[in-house]
């Protein structure tokens, strides 16, 4: 029995390692955070506006509520990079040079703060350091409104504000494109001639403080100073992305441990009734001897309880281990100072009991039968196996096939249920990994439908300000410019009902080239020439179809209020955003023909031109190269998944080969003697492996189709409960995973197969034919 | 050339019988731990075809071991056994597989049927494998058990089940039937059935026939009787008369 007890400790590992890597990552994730955010004086409240006066600060303060404000200098702003010849923007956020920060201090992991007295120093994300292997002193060149300065690297920092660095727009992070900068106030104020005003704002708030009304004040306040729209902590971008990443976790904590426990519990279940079966004259023998019925089944209890101990011990170091390893890849992601990762024992103890519940569910009817077998029905052998015709019989087809297929059929038919569950444990080992690693191919196809259909030029170019259209023959002009279109983005509060959102709407060509919209079949369609179309995850939210009529509040410039009817929902992976003719949305907002940006087609030899002239322009506040966001895409996803599919495959493998080691080993337990006959009877090794191995073979093809369809199941489920309005996962599942799936499968159902057909070499044909079944 | 008692008896009664079996000097010593076991510690012993012969010996003398070595079961630690002029003891593992599959027909005496399958399907299972068999419906027929041909083991009787082993012994027509107690298990009404059986097999198709048992009775029903004792042959003795198996009471 020890290799089918290391087999289900194994696949209880597995379930226990899971649980215990999801879980203490997450534990220690959420831990980390709460550390940061209060060690640093993470806000609650953010806020953006064109420009106040500082003493707008105290009625800020007085709003009830509101315990500590703090006011900063924000701008986004294009950097030079010597020896990076692609285009890098940064956040730029002032920090109080002799106060001390009361709210999103920074963390310095390497050198100093800017020195008040000079004017180039910054502190810049530690992230973006590493990336271009910047150390102290270093210098790189910034545009900052508009002029052109070099700055000094005085230290590396993180910030709970900035633990996710994605920049707006971009899909992931971006280290070596997109910087945050810390820079002295005095020094911004100066270079934006913001000098005893701000432009930015963040909040903390008492304990019992309502937020919703805390936001609406605020607004309502900052809206003579071009308030672009209060939010809370829970809609700040990095924030968001953590909130998400939690409940991935916790989604795919819950449901593959179940999974693994599921099949630990059949296997279980199966051993220990095999076990009991083969030891009924042992049973008998004790009561004879005298011991109860509850010294028999606590005798079962224990041994399937030191079966499971072992198996939660082992996945608790190995979860441990794997966790760490998670633990190390988020940090890529997230930038956290420190990762303060702990073990808590409710996870530990939740791990023992859910392993125990299962396997008790799994053998409880088995022990409960040992330990009520009256002693001489115990020493009175079992009785024969009852076999019947195959459902099979009826089908001609059944005189052709020779006895030992017939051996195989009727054994999997004698067995129903057992041999369902076996198949069942199989296909969810195929399932597993469908599961795990369909996101590759589902991002694979994100990207190909946001970046690659949907998507058709080479650049995007944001303007610092809104511009008139006349910037287009600008952009047209420059060496190597193939083609421009021009875009309009509006920041906007969309309300329908009582459901409100606030995201942004983008007014392009109708007879644009380069960017298109995908409807809910991603067939492209032609932007109407009035209405609004939205993101179909937006219109879920808010609650809206085509022929509603939507409130737009447009946050920027007069702020204008309108009606607009939704005339139709685009699909969209990432993000989510309104859409309208770019003419439509410059009536909307009364204005000539004013552009927030442009789409490009350039020459590719003279990219790198381009590059330094756009970095150049003061309108232009940042590019994107749609190349260089798939390349990098790729680049920061692939250690993760590769992560993820390694732990994936093994903890799969392991099911796989647990089930299938398991059942043959039972089989070869059940019928040694009848392969041992056949022997006798002139039968060679091959054809009684044959025999063997059949009930398995079949067994794990007819998984194979069935592991697919609930692989399928679990993506969906997964992916439902992953979407948000970030991003949604497509239930798309490639061939490539498939393929894995099955080859996994396949393999260790084979290795199982062949360890245990070994011992087929092995029969005692005499010592077997010598006994009594 | 003086030939001993035993070299002496160890001939067929009808002496121009053709060998099946020559067994010269053969061992078998199994390892139990530090022990060894000396099963069989020289025998000497021919075969002859067409003949019924019965091993007779207590738990323990080597009769067993002797019947699995002739059935290519067991490998021999010395001496030679030679089955129509062949070496089988130097046969390898592939070549007794198949001097099993084409040539010897085994009866055990825990019947040994396979329980997924039904009496004809039992009988075909070893058809199927053999060069010149009869059809399993015939086998059965021969031992009585025509009706019965679509039942499972479970469903047949202890001495039914035994004589569905014999019919699938006999079904592939084989030149040598061993049985091992194959009357163990029975009562003894039961056991003068399957008795019975074995004894119109071997005279209606000739089949060399060994029969072990510890019942002596049983012996007197043969042609021969080989005593074995202590992993020796003691004495061969022949019936002048044989006696019919209903006649036979234990």
């Amino acid at each position: 029995m020890k290799g089918q007890a290391l087999a289900i400790i194994l696949v209880i590992m597995s379930g226990v390692s899971t649980f215990v890597m999801l879980r203490s990552t997450m534990s220690s994730l959420k831990l980390t955070q709460k550390r940061f955010y209060q060690d640093y004086g993470f806000a609650e409240v953010f806020a953006s506006l064109k420009r106040a006066p500082e003493s707008i600060k105290s009625r800020i303060a007085s709003i009830p509520g509101v315990e500590q404000v703090e006011t900063r200098i924000v701008a986004d702003v294009k950097l030079n990079i010597e020896g990076f010849n692609e285009p890098v923007t940064a956040k730029l956020v002032s920090v109080p040079e002799n106060e001390i920060t009361l709210l999103n201090r920074i963390y310095i992991k390497k050198g100093r703060m800017v020195d008040p007295w000079k004017d180039n120093e910054v502190v810049v994300s530690e992230a973006f350091a590493d990336a271009h292997r910047f150390s102290l002193g270093d210098r790189f060149g910034a545009v900052i409104n508009g002029k052109w300065k070099m700055l000094e690297i005085v230290g590396t920092a993180l910030s709970p504000e900035f633990i996710l660095q994605i920049r707006p727009g971009g899909i992931t992070v971006d280290f070596k494109r997109y910087a945050i900068l810390w820079m002295g106030r005095s020094v911004l104020g100066t270079a934006y001639d913001m000098k005893g005003a701000f432009n930015d704002v963040v909040l903390r708030l008492s304990s019992d403080a309502n937020a919703s009304d805390i936001l609406v004040q605020l607004d309502n306040l900052l809206n003579w100073y071009g308030g672009l729209g209060s939010y809370s902590r829970k809609d700040q971008m990095s924030h968001r992305f953590l909130t998400e990443e939690f409940k991935q976790l916790e989604t795919t904590s819950k449901l593959f441990p179940i999974l693994f426990m599921g099949v630990a519990a059949f296997l279980l279940h199966v051993v220990i009734s095999r076990t009991v079966s083969t030891q009924r004259d042992q049973i008998a023998g004790l009561k004879a001897f005298g011991y109860s019925n509850l010294d028999v089944g606590i005798h079962y209890v224990m041994m399937v309880f030191l079966i499971v101990l072992v198996g939660v011990a082992g996945g608790v170091v190995v979860g441990v281990w794997f966790g760490r390893g998670l633990g190390r890849i988020y940090m890529e992601f997230y930038r956290f100072p420190y990762l303060m990762y702990e073990l808590k024992p409710s996870i530990v103890i939740t791990a023992i009991l859910i392993s125990i519940a299962s396997a008790l569910v799994g053998t409880l009817h088995s022990v409960w039968k040992a330990a009520k077998l009256p002693p001489a029905e115990a020493m009175r052998p079992e009785p024969p196996a009852k076999y019947r015709k195959s459902i099979f019989e009826h089908i001609r087809l059944w005189g052709m096939l020779s006895q030992p297929t017939r051996i195989i059929i009727r054994n999997i038919e004698r067995r129903p249920i057992r041999s369902l569950l076996t198949m069942i444990g199989i296909a969810l080992s195929c399932a597993g990994i469908i599961a795990a690693t369909f996101f590759q191919g589902a991002m694979d196809f994100m990207v190909n439908v946001q970046f690659k259909q949907s998507q058709k030029e080479d650049m995007t170019v944001t303007f610092i300000e809104p511009a008139s259209r006349k910037a287009l023959y600008e952009l047209k002009g420059l060496r190597g410019v193939e083609h421009v279109e021009v875009f309009r983005s509006v920041p906007a509060r969309l309300r329908f009902q009582h459901r409100s959102y606030q995201t942004s709407i983008r007014g392009i060509e109708p007879d644009n080239r380069l960017h298109f919209l995908l409807d809910t079949h991603l067939k492209p369609i032609n932007i109407p020439p009035t209405g609004i179309v939205l993101t179909d995850y937006l219109g879920n939210i808010l609650g809206v179809k085509p022929g509603d009529m939507l409130t737009v509040e447009v946050l920027e410039g007069t702020k204008p209020q309108r009606q607009v009817p939704v005339v139709g929902l685009v699909k969209q992976y990432i993000g989510l955003m309104g859409y309208m003719d770019l003419y439509a949305l410059n009536r909307l907002m009364r204005e000539d023909q004013t552009i927030s940006g442009a789409y490009l087609t350039v020459d590719s030899l003279n990219q790198p031109e381009i590059y330094r002239t756009l970095v150049e322009m003061p309108r232009v506040a940042g590019t994107f190269v749609r190349e260089d966001e798939i390349r990098n895409f790729y680049e920061t996803q692939a250690e993760a998944l590769l992560f993820f599919t390694f732990v994936a495959t093994l903890l799969a493998a392991t099911i796989a080969f647990g089930v299938v080691y398991n059942s043959a080993r039972i089989a070869l337990s059940e019928r040694s003697r009848e392969l041992a006959s056949l022997r006798v009877l002139g039968y060679t090794q091959t054809e009684i492996s044959f025999i063997f191995l059949g009930e398995l073979v079949l067994l794990t093809l007819a998984a194979v189709p069935l592991g697919c369809l609930i692989g399928q199941g679990m993506s969906a489920y997964l992916a439902k409960a992953i979407e948000s309005d970030l991003f949604r996962v497509p239930v798309l599942i490639d061939s490539a995973t498939y393929s894995l799936a099955v080859t996994v499968v396949v393999v260790s159902a084979c290795l199982s197969g062949l360890i245990v057909r070994h011992r087929l070499d092995h029969l005692d044909l005499v010592g077997v034919l010598k006994t009594k079944e | 050339m003086n030939r001993s008692p035993i070299e002496k008896q160890n001939e067929s009664s009808a002496t121009d019988g053709k060998i099946v079996f020559k067994v010269k000097g053969l061992k078998k010593v199994y390892g139990m731990g530090e022990v060894e076991v000396h099963a069989l510690r020289g025998v000497d012993l021919d075969l002859y075809e067409g003949e019924l012969v019965v091993l007779l010996g207590p738990s323990g003398s080597g009769k067993s071991t002797l019947l699995n070595i002739l059935g290519g079961l067991d490998i021999a630690t010395d001496g030679q056994v030679t089955y129509r002029g062949r070496n089988i003891t130097k046969a390898t593992e592939k070549e007794l597989t198949e001097y099993r599959r084409f040539h010897i027909g085994f009866v055990f005496q825990f019947y040994n049927l396979i329980p997924s399958l039904t009496t004809l399907e039992n009988v075909a299972v070893v058809t199927e494998i053999s060069r010149n068999p009869m059809k399993p419906e015939d086998a059965l027929l021969k031992v009585g058990l025509g009706d019965r041909l679509n039942h499972f083991p479970a469903q047949l009787s202890g001495g039914e089940q035994q004589r569905v082993a014999i019919a699938r012994a006999v079904s592939k027509n084989p030149e040598v039937l061993l049985c091992d107690e194959p009357t163990g298990a029975l009562d003894s009404a039961t056991g003068v059935v399957v008795l019975e059986v074995l004894e119109r097999i071997n005279r209606e198709l000739g089949t060399t026939t060994v029969i072990i048992t510890h019942n002596a009775d049983i012996a007197e029903m043969a042609d021969r009787v080989i005593y074995i004792s202590n992993g020796l042959i003691s004495k061969i003795t022949r019936n002048t008369v044989k006696k019919q198996p209903r006649e036979i009471h234990w």
